[in-house]
């Protein structure tokens, strides 16, 4: 089963659910935590795993054989992303803009532009005890968080409970990264900007079709409005973790919850268990998702 | 007129916040919401809206079923994934075209997508310019580019002299797009080891752009040691600590309240922001 550890908003503890989610998992079954927050991974400071394995994702930048170029302009023309011009007989590529399609090279009627891949990012994998930790982390300056988040979750091996933890946000790396999950959990804190983006984040999984259940973080920091709006919603609220020192101590050491607090492990096990019984079944409808949306027109409401 | 954006890598350090209450410190300035995602400015400032716009970006492909003879040509050639059985993941489509180029009975027609609103609103404070992305969208980096052209734009209509700008978290394209260009990044950061991690890889991201950057720490006193690491950390970097900024409820009641918190309480959180906007205002007008 695939379970993604998602918010909306920035900092609500998504690594604390995910990384205390695989670590009491991992007592009985083999458990791939996989961190696509690549622009931030932090999962790894958690589960402390030995990195044993590294690897680069490249990303195909046309290269162009000005001896058998014409200048035609052809590619230039293909290009969406306005990542290659042709200015009278230059050809000048913009790799930070280049999406890879590969659209360039296949159209070229001279057949002049190959592809050599640039270095966007790095996938690592490394274990602890029974998890298996596979993280990506773009490079610095680069922005394009997709394709490594893609190549994190080629990893997937389905005999393997997955967890995933999520980018913040919801825009393409956050859909990225929760695509094709069984069941998606939304981690927030009760204040304006927690229901604000527990909102956003509700109508992403809606949008993409996977069951969710919301966990509560802080609870008692701020007001009631977050379950008033579940309890509206008919969003179940799974677990719920009181504002403590002690909590955001081990957090700020990068201790996880359940090892700071053993008796945290019983309410992570019945978290899973709940999980189960709500998750999307192989074979379901449900399971088709993704197939035949409309991207127009669900966007945006004014939010003020 | 001078641009400060702030940023902290990680989400949830209080980046929010602390534009609120510079909003409410700062004399002659426009705000800008960058985090076009999960934008949650406007409720700390109350804005009331003057303008709404449409944000129309990026495409989509679309397969007419009647002319399709199933070659299956679009499917091999799209690098996405986004093509299955005849059929476009509307999700997975980056809207590059390659499938409407190469269908041997143009069959394929590409749409452009409705991926969003920006607004310039009015704010007790002074004017605001936000944008709210349409849920799953792309192309983030580029609404935050029309939030800032537009907030610069009033700035100079207006003559004012400073936009403050509220960041997006990560280092990725809407962050990338924040930044640069700017005159300074503010870095809120906190004293939790994945606080630290994602300050160093932020303030590389400043540095690989070239913008001058100075760090506050927030909620210092939940871990002094490693706020004390921090300290040192961000001396070897040349970046200045200005400010530490203890834990207090009362952010959070401020929040609750919907006001700035400067504009809330009077304790000791209130007389570090304003000293964090006096340092940093100092740093824009040299």
């Amino acid at each position: 089963m695939i379970v993604s550890v998602a918010s909306g908003k920035g900092g609500t503890g998504k690594t604390l659910i995910a990384t205390s989610l695989a670590l009491t998992l991992s007592e009985k079954n083999k458990v791939q935590l996989l961190d696509c927050d690549v622009e931030e991974p932090n999962a790894d400071i958690f589960i402390r795993s030995s990195i044993t394995q590294s690897y680069p994702v490249l990303i195909p930048i046309p290269k162009v054989d000005e001896a058998k170029c014409t200048y035609c302009g052809r590619c230039a023309e293909v290009c969406v992303y306005n990542a290659i011009a042709v200015v009278g007989k230059k050809v000048l590529i913009f790799s930070e803009l280049c999406h890879g399609c590969g659209a360039c090279s296949y159209l070229c009627p001279e057949s002049a532009i190959t592809e050599e891949g640039q270095e966007i990012g790095i996938v690592e994998k490394g274990n602890s005890g029974n998890i298996e930790l596979i993280q990506g982390r773009l490079t610095i300056g680069q922005a394009m968080a997709p394709p490594i988040i893609r190549e994190v979750k080629k990893h997937i091996d389905s005999e393997s409970e997955v967890i995933i933890d999520v980018p913040p946000g919801t825009s393409c790396p956050v859909v990225e990264a929760i695509k094709n999950s069984d069941f998606c959990l939304l981690v927030t804190e009760p204040t304006p900007f927690g229901l604000n983006d527990l909102s956003l984040a509700v109508e992403v999984v809606r949008e993409l079709g996977i069951p969710s259940g919301v966990v509560i973080n802080r609870a008692g920091i701020g007001d009631s409005k977050v379950e008033e709006y579940c309890i509206n919603q008919g969003i179940p609220i799974l677990l719920t973790i009181p504002l403590e020192t002690r909590i955001a101590s081990f957090y700020s050491r990068g201790v996880p919850l359940v090892n700071g607090i053993p008796e945290w492990r019983g309410r992570f096990v019945e978290l899973f268990e709940e999980i189960k019984q709500k998750a999307t079944l192989p074979g379901s409808p449900l399971s088709l998702r993704g197939l035949s949306r409309t991207k127009r027109g669900n966007s945006a409401k004014q939010s003020s | 007129m001078k641009e400060v954006v702030v940023l902290s890598g990680k989400g949830g350090t209080g980046k929010t916040s602390m534009v609120a209450s510079f909003a409410a410190l700062a004399q002659s300035k426009v705000l800008a919401d960058c985090d076009v995602d999960a934008a949650d400015l406007y409720l700390l400032l109350q804005p009331q809206t003057k303008q709404e716009h449409e944000f129309w970006s990026g495409q989509t492909a679309y397969i007419d079923n009647e002319k399709c003879n199933k070659c299956g040509l679009c499917e091999k050639v799209c690098r996405f994934e986004a093509i299955e059985n005849y059929v476009v993941d509307q999700v997975s489509c980056e809207g590059c075209g390659f499938c409407s180029q190469v269908c041997p009975v143009d069959a394929i027609t590409m749409r452009e997508n409705m991926s969003g609103h920006w607004f310039i609103s009015e704010t007790h404070y002074g004017p605001l310019v936000h944008a709210r992305l349409g849920i799953a969208q792309e192309n983030s980096g580029k609404l935050v580019a029309l939030v800032r052209q537009n907030a610069k734009h009033i700035a100079e209509e207006e003559n004012l002299n400073y936009i403050i700008a509220d960041g997006p978290p990560g280092i990725g394209c809407p962050v990338i797009s924040s930044l640069s260009g700017a005159n300074l990044a503010l870095l809120v950061t906190e004293p939790t080891l994945s606080g630290m991690h994602d300050l160093d890889r932020i303030i590389e991201l400043c540095r690989h752009f070239g913008i001058p950057a100075l760090a506050c720490i927030n909620k210092y006193d939940i871990n002094e040691e490693n706020s004390r690491q921090i300290e040192s950390y961000c001396a070897n970097q040349k970046v200045e600590v200005v400010s530490l900024i203890p834990f207090d409820n009362v952010v959070t009641e401020a929040l609750v309240a919907g006001v700035p918190v400067v504009k809330f309480s009077d304790g000791r959180v209130k007389r570090e922001i304003e000293n964090l906007w006096q340092k940093v205002s100092e740093r824009l007008t040299p």
